[in-house]
């Protein structure tokens, strides 16, 4: 059972009430999910990326607690008009936890996982079109990244052991 | 962080109704057993009940008093046998450690259920410091120890058993004189400890009946004073204290004893019992309230725990699926109903409940886990507007998830 206090600021608290950006883009140019349910904290990113690759709308839905709601919607508030450089290079979980006016230490991993779902979506994007990997992107996953990657193993880990737990049981 | 909780605060401003349904954490008080309280803070019995002086005299004749009571309440044979701690978490860390401690030469096989509360699984864990060695025995899906495995885990380096009566998270009602039965077959020198906080008030309990070597209890769970518990002990059997200090009316607590919360505790007790069957009855048709209207309301739903009589009349845990259990606090929280729930959210160690996890709930089940419990001191109208407030919160909640939470 969570037991550790959570005394999230305003500015956490609005974007919870009444998240920017919410809701699934039906003409989004690129779709990325992070995390896992298993998790209690996964994120989908939906990006509509104009042919200059920049960002033109960005929308979310979230599984998670209010942090992890509160970080998706700002970064799609965040990226907004940016292009994928700049979205890459710029919006890095700490300037993402910066502008959300700070958060609990247990919930930093909910800005990690928010840059991480969005750096995926930007690579998924130049994936998607073929294109050449740009200069600024490297071919290696970013901490970021690797963090949402960590998380869905562990959860899968997880749930492998219970599959087996209970074929122990039968 | 403060001034945060300050602003939080101020979103609550202008709540109409305000349900606490959080019992399993904290409790209200009622009114009457504050009162109850309030005289033994400065009017009367304020001293030390072991000193040669009036408020002295005062406190050890109200306190003695205190112990009739509650070792009254569960079927002790002797006042002597009820230990008042500072908690439930303090008697279960003296039940466990003490018992342990005075019976190393004896072996070193601790058994617990794998669904204890925290403060028995984390204590008896800790005992592996100490070169105990802990066996976990599995439960069924509606929460029922596994008596067949218990048998087979008990033998002759088992010193203690430890299964709560009532689990505090799904409200299973334990077998537990089978339990008891079992275990002394295989191992007539194995005590046996059960945690009955969340069994005290709500099913009957005499620990001469059930054989019970050690039983703990917790103020706050019958809603007296939290700060408040006790631990049973057998006459006659040994056991070592977990703490040194200057010893009272208690031979295994040091300290000075807390005579208002002890009052406080007692006053509980006398409450819970005095109209037991109509205490009970109020709990479950609130309760049973509560789950139908939820169900009727909401789709895509488990429920958690076993039904009917064996389960404790005020549990309710529901598992409320493509939404997260912290999230649904929090937004419950801004409308006056304080739940808990069973989501790992706030950890980066992704551990929901344990309790839940073992009863084969999926994770994401358990994220989406909350818990309630009523009090007879709540009203239908109360209940009513949870019911009001719930299915609005979940979507909302839901519609945030939008297809993401879908696994």
């Amino acid at each position: 059972m969570s037991r550790i206090p959570l005394p999230y600021n305003p500015k956490v608290m609005d974007l919870f009430r009444n998240p920017k950006n919410l809701g699934k883009m039906d003409d989004a140019t690129v779709v990325a999910v992070a995390g896992n349910p298993a998790c209690g904290d996964m994120i989908t990113f939906y990006l509509k990326i104009t042919d200059k690759d920049v960002i033109e709308r960005a929308s979310f839905e979230s599984y998670g607690c209010a942090a992890n709601i509160a970080t998706s919607s700002i970064v799609t508030e965040m990226i907004k008009g940016l292009s994928l450089e700049q979205a890459w290079l710029d919006v890095t979980w700490k300037k993402v936890t910066e502008e959300i006016g700070g958060l609990p230490s247990v919930k930093f991993h909910c800005g990690v996982l928010a840059v991480g779902a969005l750096k995926r979506a930007i690579r998924q994007y130049f994936k998607q079109k073929g294109a050449l990997i740009p200069s600024w992107m490297p071919a290696e996953n970013t901490f970021e990244e690797k963090q949402a990657l960590e998380e869905e193993e562990l959860a899968k880990l997880l749930s492998k052991r219970l599959k087996t737990e209970e074929k122990a049981e039968k | 962080m403060v001034e945060n909780v300050k602003e939080l605060l101020k979103l609550h401003e202008g709540i109409t109704h305000e349900v606490y349904l959080d019992n399993e954490n904290s409790s209200v008080i009622p009114q009457e057993i504050v009162d109850e309280m309030l005289p033994y803070f400065n009017k009367k019995a304020y001293g030390n009940p072991t000193l040669t002086h009036k408020p002295g005299w005062e406190a050890f004749e109200v306190i003695m008093n205190c112990f009739q009571t509650i070792s009254k309440s569960i079927g002790a044979k002797n006042l002597e046998d009820i230990t008042f701690t500072p908690g439930e978490t303090e008697a279960n860390n003296l039940a466990i450690m003490g018992s342990c401690f005075a019976r190393k030469s004896m072996g070193k096989k601790i058994v617990i259920s794998e669904i204890e509360p925290i403060n028995v699984l984390q204590v008896a864990e800790m005992m592996q410091k100490f070169g105990f060695t802990i066996q976990k025995i599995s439960v069924n899906p509606d929460g029922f120890i596994n008596l067949e495995k218990l048998k087979e885990a008990v033998d002759n380096e088992t010193v203690l058993v430890s299964v709560s009566s009532v689990n505090n998270e799904i409200g299973t009602v334990q077998p537990i004189k089978e339990a008891v039965d079992i275990v002394k077959a295989k191992n007539p020198q194995t005590l046996f400890h059960t945690d009955a906080s969340d069994a005290y008030g709500r099913i009957p309990l005499n620990v001469q009946d059930l054989n019970i070597d050690l039983a703990t209890l917790s103020s706050y769970k019958i809603l007296g004073p939290r700060g408040m518990g006790a631990m049973y002990l057998r006459d006659g059997v040994n056991m070592e204290r977990i703490l040194e200090g200057q010893i009272g009316t208690q031979k295994l607590w040091p300290g000075v004893e807390n005579t208002p919360l002890i009052v406080g505790f007692t006053k509980a007790c006398e409450l819970a019992f005095q109209n037991f069957e109509a205490n009970v009855a109020k709990m479950r048709s609130l309760r049973d309230k509560l789950v139908d209207g939820i169900f009727t309301e909401l789709d895509d739903l488990r429920f958690n725990g076993p039904k009917g009589n064996q389960r404790a009349p005020d549990n309710a845990n529901v598992s409320i699926l493509r939404a997260e259990g912290e999230a649904l606090t929090i937004e419950l929280s801004l409308k006056g109903v304080y739940v808990s729930s069973g989501s790992a959210c706030s950890r980066r160690l992704l551990q929901p409940s344990h309790v839940l996890v073992a009863i084969g709930r999926r994770f994401s089940e358990a994220h989406g886990s909350i818990l309630m419990k009523t009090t007879r001191y709540q009203s239908e109208q109360d209940i009513d507007y949870v019911l009001s407030v719930l299915p609005p919160s979940v979507n909302r909640i839901r519609g945030i998830v939008g297809s993401t939470g879908v696994d």
